[in-house]
């Protein structure tokens, strides 16, 4: 396998083109753009057989591909902040048409005031629409994913987004792996459509619904959705043995061996976390550090296993879930763990919003006040 | 090319089931377009009549593949669908003839909310047709106006009649110099036939908007729905044209009316019977807004004649 160093975006960009994508819609959004840009260069210089088209807004390459795949191909967008915001309407038409999509999404903060650089309200504020969510914290990772993405995407037709973090890992040259074409093919074959959109097959798409037909299709793609978590675990541990690329299940555990403080957080944020968990296993506290990979579907079970009894969970929130006085990882934890568990304490920081620097002192500094607080 | 009756194929785009008001336009001109287009066609509707019409699931009043998106997506949902079959036809994953993608949109799907991505898709010539069956108002949400309402006419929201004119959308569509643009009519069945199937056997992006007098929101018999389409062309309300990247031709009757061959009807007599005009010809100042209609038709006449000599 070669070893290349480049940016998070030309790692997506690179599997996009591995993966047999037949149709790409894209717009420019800061610190997106290099993604589209090089895919439309990909297409252009005949590396990548796909077609591209060079929409208007976010709002129709969402709505291009959604039709796109429609009528059976693969597709693919990407996107970032306002962008993602300015998609939603099709966010969540695509995720109700089980439409098997999916998107990058280069988190960036979003306005006003305005702001270019990182934080995860972007795709915090598309939880609810039915997308699988995976948070990458490396280029490896990102490149890795967007596999395994499609892979589950066309397993459980639900739609898949793939986050990463805007500049600290989009513009961040780092070494990572390709995979060789043959090992890609073998465990993302060319897409095969269970149905098409096609006056060979006719039929119509996305129907006027009376409630009583509405009712059990939300019931079954919110079921479908608590599925794939088992999938990705699955299909991960089949891309493992392809490739030896592993970035842990659902939840990626850093010195879990006597952990008694679990300190949870997501993307790039997550890997400075391993530092400040050094730190503190240093002075004697006995941490562990808790990337969640998949923030949708929750694993919640998950979480409940990882923690011992009388674990305190520290949970570091890179956005703001406005009105509940803290961030939304911490919301779903707590909701994920109040059924399950009732001896972990628990505790929750906001930190990193708009791309304020997360040294790992700051975060091990962040770790103890919390500790404090629920001591 | 001359259209006959007889040449009108089997094929039939709505069948029956359809939940629309007895005399809608929208269903009459689809059933037109069908026959145009035959039935290698796929059909993209947004929020409508049409999908009002199309019953609830798992049945349809349209026979013809159709997928429903949202209200803004028309340019560019037709646009990545076609693209994509071009991809899966060039990739041998699809075989035969690629089918015709066509768009069957409001006037509010087209003038309004669906503007940017129908503007954005002609200027990237995506390979598609777009219909604009133009009832004049938001008819499916309970005729509010949209960019389509005339002058003077009232909707729910322009209870006092509409204080502002509309666009001349496909002219507008005709300045982004795409390779076919028309206008048509119902009452004019032939030249939408025409119409239809010269837009199908042109590659790239082609738009056709149709006349669609809506009985409900015009406020005037269900039965008369072709006889108000007539009234229209004949007062020089509705014109009928076409043109190709940027070359506009005035059809007949509308040629001979704007070459001063033939005479338009006063405009009374074909708002005198809508509804919506009433405010206006029981208002003491009849005469005076009657004139300033007239006065509307005869402009855009000699507008469109002269942009015809381009």
């Amino acid at each position: 396998m070669k070893k290349i160093l480049d940016t998070g975006n030309a790692a997506c960009a690179l599997a996009v083109k591995a993966a047999h994508v037949d149709m790409i819609a894209a717009y420019p959004i800061t610190p997106q753009t290099s993604i589209a840009e090089k895919l439309a260069s990909y297409i252009g210089s005949g590396e990548m057989n796909a077609k591209y088209l060079p929409v208007e807004s976010e709002h129709s390459a969402l709505s291009a591909i959604s039709a796109a795949s429609t009528v059976g191909a693969r597709v693919f967008t990407a996107t970032s902040s306002q962008g993602l915001l300015y998609m939603h309407e099709i966010i969540h038409y695509a995720a109700g048409g089980r439409l098997p999509l999916v998107m990058a999404n280069v988190n960036r903060a979003v306005c006003a005031p305005w702001c270019l650089y990182v934080d995860h309200q972007d795709s915090i504020s598309q939880r609810d629409t039915g997308w699988i969510q995976f948070y990458a914290a490396s280029n490896q990772e990102i490149y890795d994913t967007v596999f395994l993405a499609y892979k589950v995407a066309e397993a459980s037709n639900v739609p898949v987004m793939v986050n990463f973090d805007g500049f600290l890992l989009s513009h961040s040259m780092m070494p990572f792996q390709l995979v060789e074409q043959e090992v890609i093919d073998k465990f993302l074959p060319p897409y095969e459509p269970a149905w098409q959109l096609h006056p060979k097959w006719g039929g119509t798409f996305a129907n006027v619904t009376p409630s009583h037909e509405y009712v059990p299709i939300r019931t079954r793609q919110a079921e479908d959705i608590m599925k794939t978590g088992d999938l990705i675990k699955k299909f991960s541990r089949e891309y493992q043995e392809l490739t030896g690329h592993w970035h842990g299940d659902l939840f990626d555990v850093y010195r879990q061996d006597g952990a008694e403080v679990f300190l949870l957080s997501m993307g790039s944020m997550a890997a400075e976390m391993e530092i400040a968990v050094d730190m503190l296993r240093e002075e004697g506290i006995p941490a562990a550090g808790l990337r969640l990979r998949v923030f949708r579907p929750f694993p919640g079970a998950e979480l409940s296993q990882i923690l011992p009894q009388g674990a305190k969970l520290l949970v570091f929130d890179r956005n703001c879930a406005f009105g509940t006085g803290g961030g939304a990882l911490l919301s779903e934890a707590k909701n994920a763990l109040f059924d399950r568990r009732d001896n972990l304490k628990v505790a929750g920081q906001i930190m990193g919003l708009g791309g304020e620097d997360l040294p790992a002192a700051y975060l091990a500094q962040k770790a103890r006040e919390m500790m404090e607080v629920i001591k | 090319m001359s259209v006959k009756l007889k040449d009108f194929s089997e094929t039939e785009f709505v069948v029956s089931g359809s939940a629309a008001c007895a005399g809608c336009p929208s269903v009459m001109a689809l059933r037109v377009v069908g026959k145009a287009l035959g039935e290698n066609a796929i059909m993209i509707m947004t929020p409508s009549c049409a999908v009002a019409s199309i019953g609830l699931l798992p049945k349809s009043c349209y026979s013809v593949p159709t997928l429903n998106i949202c209200f803004a997506s028309a340019g560019a949902s037709a646009g990545g669908m076609s693209l994509a079959l071009d991809a899966l036809y060039e990739k041998g994953r699809l075989q035969g003839e690629k089918p015709t993608v066509f768009n069957w949109v409001g006037d509010g799907g087209t003038y309004d909310i669906g503007f940017q991505g129908i503007s954005a898709a002609a200027e990237r010539n995506d390979d598609f047709i777009h219909f604009c069956y133009n009832n004049e108002a938001y008819s499916n949400t309970g005729v509010q106006r949209s960019g389509a309402t005339p002058l003077y006419a009232t909707t729910t929201t322009t209870p006092f009649g509409k204080e502002v004119n509309r666009k001349n959308l496909p002219l507008l569509m005709l300045e982004h110099r795409i390779p076919y643009v028309a206008t048509a009519s119902l009452a004019y069945p032939m030249d939408l036939y025409r119409k239809v199937a010269k837009a199908k056997s042109i590659k790239g992006f082609k738009y056709i908007e149709v006349h669609a007098p809506c009985y409900p929101g015009w406020k005037f018999a269900a039965s008369d729905t072709v006889q108000m389409s007539r009234l229209a062309v004949k007062s020089g309300a509705w014109m009928l044209w076409e043109g190709e990247y940027g070359k506009l031709t005035l059809n007949n009757p509308t040629a001979l009316y704007a070459q001063g061959k033939a005479a338009t009807i006063p405009v009374e007599e074909y708002i005198g019977c809508q509804g919506r005009y009433a405010h206006l010809m029981k208002s003491p100042e009849k005469d005076t807004y009657l004139a300033e209609l007239e006065e509307e038709v005869k402009r855009g006449l000699i507008f469109m004649a002269g942009r015809a000599e381009l």
